[in-house]
């Protein structure tokens, strides 16, 4: 019975039954041709790095040697370990903090559907602008102006944190219905009243949940930033490697992997409760 | 109490939405605008309270001059004219009675609506309403908890908070099943007359329309091309309206011995609950 069933489907003339699957290129001259260009590319590449094989060889046994050197680690000098890590706890949060603040006024000029474009285009750009320089590179930048110490930390986390969070809440506020916005403003509300009635609870927990992971980006930051000498335990790693006290570095880099394990750990639990 | 002359309205896109519409209400009543997708219908609607910005022709309402006020005095007139739409648009983190409430924007202050401190009249009027469109308990719930007919009711709650004399429909029942849009649409034509508003019902289906309003404009390609009761709407008026179709099943087959619309209801009752 199924076999008939099978076979008693029509056989009247048919459209052509071959099918295929969507090339991202379909031109398969195009398709090739750019493989081919693409390890060529490869092969010039490896060709001009001029990988030094001779420095690999005689640096490997100085990679073990301050691998051994390292063990074990030092905690001897704990107070000033401490010190270092606190001190990025605090630029970690202080930058938070005020990138928070910061964010809402740059987020809102951020968002296309509240502002004129003009302040929009504004927003906009400042954020590329902000965007294009690495921390490291801004961090340098306020140690030249400010000196070295947590000042020029705290301000390059905070630049950084504000284009972070503003970027966000512009993003988030322009993915809301448009609805919502138009139902507040017909009944007369102004724009101050939109915002207090309809965008912030609707950001609100994003907000929140951004500036957290916000938080915990700024903990592992603040340690990155203090190798450029903008204070914190960065700053204290980088001096331990200039004076080969391995054993000290050590001992800090497991400190390091610590703070950066509770900080992602509170993150994940506060951006879960936030939901 | 609402008169539209030559009201028009071309898009940026070069789209002329509305081509010089023309039409006079004159005591509160329920108006419904039909017309196929593209017809005009929401950016009419748009165009009285000035969501959108009609390129020329004026709106009158209770003798002011809609289209020729500022933006502050704009504000204060939208507080007239309530607003509703076919997806509720409600702030949906908040509260059906912080969106009931949403309705008084336009009257209170900033802090008032910040610290969501409303006059006690207010307040009462909001429950009052919430029980009177069958919310009674849901005060505290949230709006995105709520299922499509319960938020179109907190719309209709929200709208007529603001102390209306001209509600604007817009599609109330598009996203409902039969059952729920017949009992929305009857709610919102009795609250209108309870609260004697002027109610203007953009609406896809000419069953509701027929069934529920005192009088229908029927609008295609931004012009009015009929406005009559709904017995006269005939075949031939429905071809002129949506172009060439077999209508038969369409227009309401008028019971005789109709006087009221409270009979009429009773009449059509049969049809409501097919099931």
């Amino acid at each position: 019975m199924t076999a008939t069933h099978q076979n008693s489907a029509p056989e009247a003339p048919q459209a052509p039954r071959e099918w295929h699957t969507i090339k991202l290129i379909e031109n398969p001259t195009y398709r090739y041709g750019l493989i081919a260009l693409a390890m060529v590319y490869f092969a010039f590449a490896l060709s001009t790095l001029d990988v030094d094989w001779s420095r690999i060889y005689t640096g490997l046994p100085r990679a073990g040697d301050i691998f051994v050197r390292m063990v074990p680690p030092d905690f001897s000098r704990w107070s000033l370990l401490l010190r270092g890590i606190l001190e990025s706890v605090q630029i970690a949060l202080a930058a938070s903090f005020f990138g928070m603040i910061l964010a809402i006024p740059l987020g809102l000029c951020g968002a296309r559907n509240l502002v004129p474009r003009p302040i929009y285009l504004v927003a906009r750009t400042l954020f590329v602008l902000t965007r294009s320089f690495h921390e490291i590179i801004i961090a340098i930048f306020f140690v030249k102006i400010f000196g070295f110490g947590p000042l020029a930390g705290v301000l390059t986390l905070i630049v950084a944190s504000t284009n972070f969070i503003a970027k966000m809440l512009a993003e988030d506020i322009e993915n809301m219905p448009a609805g919502q916005l138009e139902a507040i403003r017909a009944t007369g509300a102004s724009f101050p009243k939109l915002l207090i009635y309809c965008i912030s609870p609707q950001a609100l927990p994003r907000y929140l949940g951004v500036s957290i992971y916000r938080l915990d980006a700024n903990i592992r930051h603040s340690t990155v930033v203090g190798i450029v000498g903008a204070g914190g335990i960065g700053q204290v790693l980088a001096a331990t490697f200039t004076r080969y006290d391995y054993d000290f570095s050590l001992a800090i880099l497991i400190c390091i992997v610590g703070l950066v394990f509770i900080g992602e750990f509170f993150s994940n639990w506060v951006r879960g409760r936030l939901r | 109490m609402l008169t539209i002359t030559d009201l028009l309205k071309t898009y940026p896109t070069g789209t002329a939405a509305l081509k010089g519409v023309n039409f006079s209400i004159d005591e509160p009543q329920v108006v419904a605008i039909i017309g196929p997708s593209g017809s005009g219908k929401s950016t009419l609607i748009r165009c009285i309270n000035r969501l959108i910005e009609p390129t020329s022709g004026k709106v009158e309402l209770e003798g002011t001059n809609i289209t020729a006020l500022s933006h502050r005095q704009l504000r204060k007139a939208r507080r007239r004219m309530g607003m509703i739409f076919q997806e509720y648009n409600l702030v949906e983190r908040l509260t059906v009675m912080e969106n009931a409430l949403s309705g008084r924007l336009g009257y209170v202050s900033f802090w008032q609506a910040f610290r969501r401190k409303f006059p006690p009249e207010d307040v009462a009027k909001a429950f009052q309403l919430l029980d009177r469109v069958g919310l009674e308990g849901y005060h505290n719930t949230r709006a995105d908890a709520l299922s499509g007919g319960e938020r179109q009711r907190v719309g209709i709650a929200r709208a007529l908070m603001q102390n209306p004399a001209l509600l604007l429909v817009d599609e109330p029942t598009a996203s409902l099943d039969p059952k729920t849009s017949r009992q929305v649409m009857r709610l919102l034509v009795e609250l209108s007359k309870e609260f004697g508003t002027l109610t203007l019902v953009n609406i896809h289906d000419v069953g509701l329309a027929q069934m529920f309003a005192d009088r229908i404009i029927g609008l295609r390609l931004g012009e009015v091309v009929f406005d009559g009761t709904a017995d006269q709407v005939t075949e031939q008026v429905l071809t002129d309206i949506y172009g060439e179709e077999d209508w038969s099943a369409t227009i309401r087959k008028i019971p005789e011995g109709e006087d009221e619309e409270d009979e009429d209801d009773k009449e059509i009752k049969p049809t409501i609950h097919p099931n």
